[in-house]
């Protein structure tokens, strides 16, 4: 018998017994639609994490004082040591050639007034290439010039969160805010980025001059941290490496427990993430998969019910010249088509709970070919693993008996 | 009779093992059976005549003897080998007529095209099947479900299936068992026009003597063994016997 009528029948022994194929169906449909709904959550996720790594900059390496690592030993945690000086990211840009832009980095909270607004907001001091390394850019007004740098001027910009608190009706350019005190003259708003990948507002902090920060505001002579960018993707690792053996020679570290600087790379960063993300999906999708299989032993279970009902007619189909392959591919198509068009069920119900979740939840959702594919191939994979044995107790039923069969 | 035989089986014995009991249903049967005949089986349940007939019918393998049909020695033959056999050479027509159900009588005729493996066109399935179901006086009842129609359409649509692959033999197992009498004639009508007409040899296999004599060869079987084989001395004609009843209204 060919595929096609192989197939033709199947599909009307399903739709014989309509109530039982579609219960039967329902194990697959919830099984693909879950396992569908999940992917497409983790890609979702996956997207928002990668496009989160695209605002920050891909290219970029942070050099930070003091270490994270090291099980049992006291560390003081980022910025509380005061070994980085402006001398060692002089030396690295120096040194390692494939280092692109940088920006020596120094920051501090404060309380930030303008008028009779006030707001507490994250001080971060840069060179005037802080804005292009760290990837923003001005909305209105201008950068700070090397100049203002060189000379400590009090200038600032103002993220979008900042500037909206201070100056919620008027234009910030120009004015002055208050800083401990001090006059800080607003050059420019810096565009908006929105949520950054810990969940952050990145827009909620004011950029200044690093010098002025360093020397007027915090009365420091180390920095916190040094941003830089490698020329391309592929030389971020090969720099990071390159500036963690300059680092270990500058400070006379003999090895990574003994380091007072840590360098990490966003990408490094967004790895976590992504595998944070990798393991939820991969949970959420062995209960979807687990869901699958009891779909795929629902199907065996009624295949097995209508081998038994249908043994007269297996017997008449022998008698009539039914070879053991013809009964097998008959009773494995029924499984498959069972399994599959619960798949083609499955995947749009799939794709309508996937919508429901970005619509009522808000949470991001990313529905790929690939992934239909997959659970579609994966629920027919199901009928043919779930149908074997039924199929295969059909083919061996024994002529005589199968036609003798009450 | 013929050089050739159409069947010729040789000692065919087969034994079942029922717990530890072995039945020996068949104790050693030989028989030749020519092209065109028309042969009854006759014997009571438990003579052996059913284990026989699933042996001729390559339903089942025999324990021991040769079995040549159509020349072949085909007592080792596996499964799909003797499915393919079936399919091509042998029409079964048995007593509880063994249609598909919810399936129409044409589908049903239908059936042999599918595992014949010539990959028929579906029009090509129904024209034969159409021309079938018109030999056997069903073509306007093609679309009909087994219970839809009576017991005797029902074994002419059965019939008409056993004829589908153009077989050299039809295996009819108690044909007549759960029909009337008149149906019966009926259906042994068709018989006896197709081994007249068409040269096909019919084994006839039943337990009423009076069934039996619309075959020219009546072989009974007891115990196992062929007890008696002789021809017919004068073999009833059911076409005629057919005009003679009075007229029926229409069939029910």
């Amino acid at each position: 018998m060919g595929i096609r009528e192989t197939f033709r029948l199947a599909l009307r022994a399903i739709r014989r017994n309509k109530v039982r194929s579609a219960l039967t169906m329902l194990g697959v449909i919830i099984g693909v639609a879950s396992v569908i709904a999940m992917i497409a959550l983790g890609s979702g996720a996956r997207a928002v994490i990668d496009e989160q790594i695209q605002s920050q900059g891909t290219t970029l390496i942070y050099l930070s004082s003091g270490s994270f690592g090291g099980p049992g030993r006291a560390h003081g945690g980022s910025g509380s040591v005061t070994t980085l000086t402006l001398e060692d990211a002089q030396a690295i840009v120096r040194e390692i050639p494939t280092i692109g832009l940088w920006t020596p980095g120094v920051r501090g909270r404060a309380q930030v007034i303008a008028g009779n607004n006030n707001w507490n907001t994250q001080f971060e001091g840069g060179n005037e290439d802080f804005l292009a390394v760290r990837n923003f850019a001005v909305a209105e007004g201008a950068n700070f010039t090397a100049r203002d740098v060189l000379v400590a001027d009090k200038v600032c910009l103002l993220g979008a969160t900042v500037a909206k608190a201070l100056f919620p009706d008027q234009d910030p350019i120009g004015q002055v805010i208050r800083v401990r005190n001090m006059p800080f003259r607003v050059l420019g708003v810096l565009a908006e980025k929105g949520q950054g990948q810990w969940g952050q507002d990145q827009d909620d902090f004011v950029v200044a001059p690093w010098t002025t920060i360093q020397k007027k505001l915090l009365g420091i002579n180390y920095i916190h941290q040094v941003s830089f960018t490698a020329r391309t993707s592929e030389l971020v690792e090969p720099t990071a490496v390159a500036i963690t053996r300059l680092m270990r020679a500058r400070h006379r570290s003999p090895g990574p427990d003994q380091d007072d600087f840590s360098v990490r790379t966003v990408e490094e960063m967004a790895a976590t993430r992504v595998q944070m993300a990798s393991t939820m999906t991969g949970l959420l999708m062995s209960v979807a998969s687990v869901s699958l299989l009891v779909g795929g032993i629902g199907i065996m279970n009624i295949m097995l019910v209508s081998v038994t009902e249908r043994t007269r007619e297996i017997g008449v189909r022998m008698a009539v010249g039914a070879k053991t392959g013809d009964v097998l591919k008959q009773f494995l198509a029924e499984a498959v088509a069972l399994s599959a068009v619960g798949g083609f069920a499955g995947i749009l119900l799939g794709i309508g709970v996937s919508e429901a979740i970005t619509t009522s939840l808000g949470w991001p959702v990313l529905i790929t070919t690939s992934s239909i594919l997959v659970a579609f191939a994966f629920s027919a994979g199901v009928g043919v693993f779930f149908g074997w044995y039924p199929a295969r107790k059909a083919a061996n039923l024994d002529p005589i008996e199968a036609l003798r069969y009450e | 009779m013929a050089a050739e035989p159409l069947i010729r089986v040789v000692d065919l014995k087969r034994s079942y093992a029922l717990g530890d009991v072995t039945v020996h249903a068949l104790r050693g049967v030989s028989l030749d059976i020519a092209p065109g005949s028309f042969i009854a089986v006759i014997g009571a349940s438990g003579s052996g005549k059913s284990t026989l007939m699933n042996i001729l019918g390559l339903l089942d393998r025999p324990t021991s003897g040769q079995y040549h049909l159509d020349g072949r020695d085909v007592s080792g033959f596996d499964r799909d080998r003797r499915a393919e056999l079936r399919n091509k050479k042998i029409g079964f027509v048995f007593q509880n007529f063994s249609l598909l159900p919810r399936t129409t009588a044409l589908e049903n005729v239908e059936l042999p095209l599918l595992y014949n493996g010539r990959g028929h066109r579906p029009a090509e399935r129904h024209a034969k099947a159409m021309s079938l179901l018109q030999a056997v006086g069903l073509a306007d009842r093609a679309h009909h479900t087994p219970n839809q129609l009576s017991g005797g359409q029902q074994q002419r649509v059965a019939i008409a299936r056993s004829l589908v692959n153009d077989p050299e033999l039809i295996l009819a197992d108690e044909p007549t068992g759960n029909l009337d009498s008149r149906t019966s004639v009926e259906i042994m009508e068709i018989l006896q026009r197709l081994n007249r007409e068409r040269g096909i040899t019919v084994l006839l296999i039943t337990h009423e003597h009076d069934i039996a004599e619309y075959a020219t060869r009546v072989v009974t079987v007891r115990d196992g063994r062929i007890l008696t084989d002789e021809a017919v001395a004068r073999q009833r004609d059911a076409a005629a016997e057919l005009a003679a009843l009075p007229p029926v209204g229409s069939e029910a």
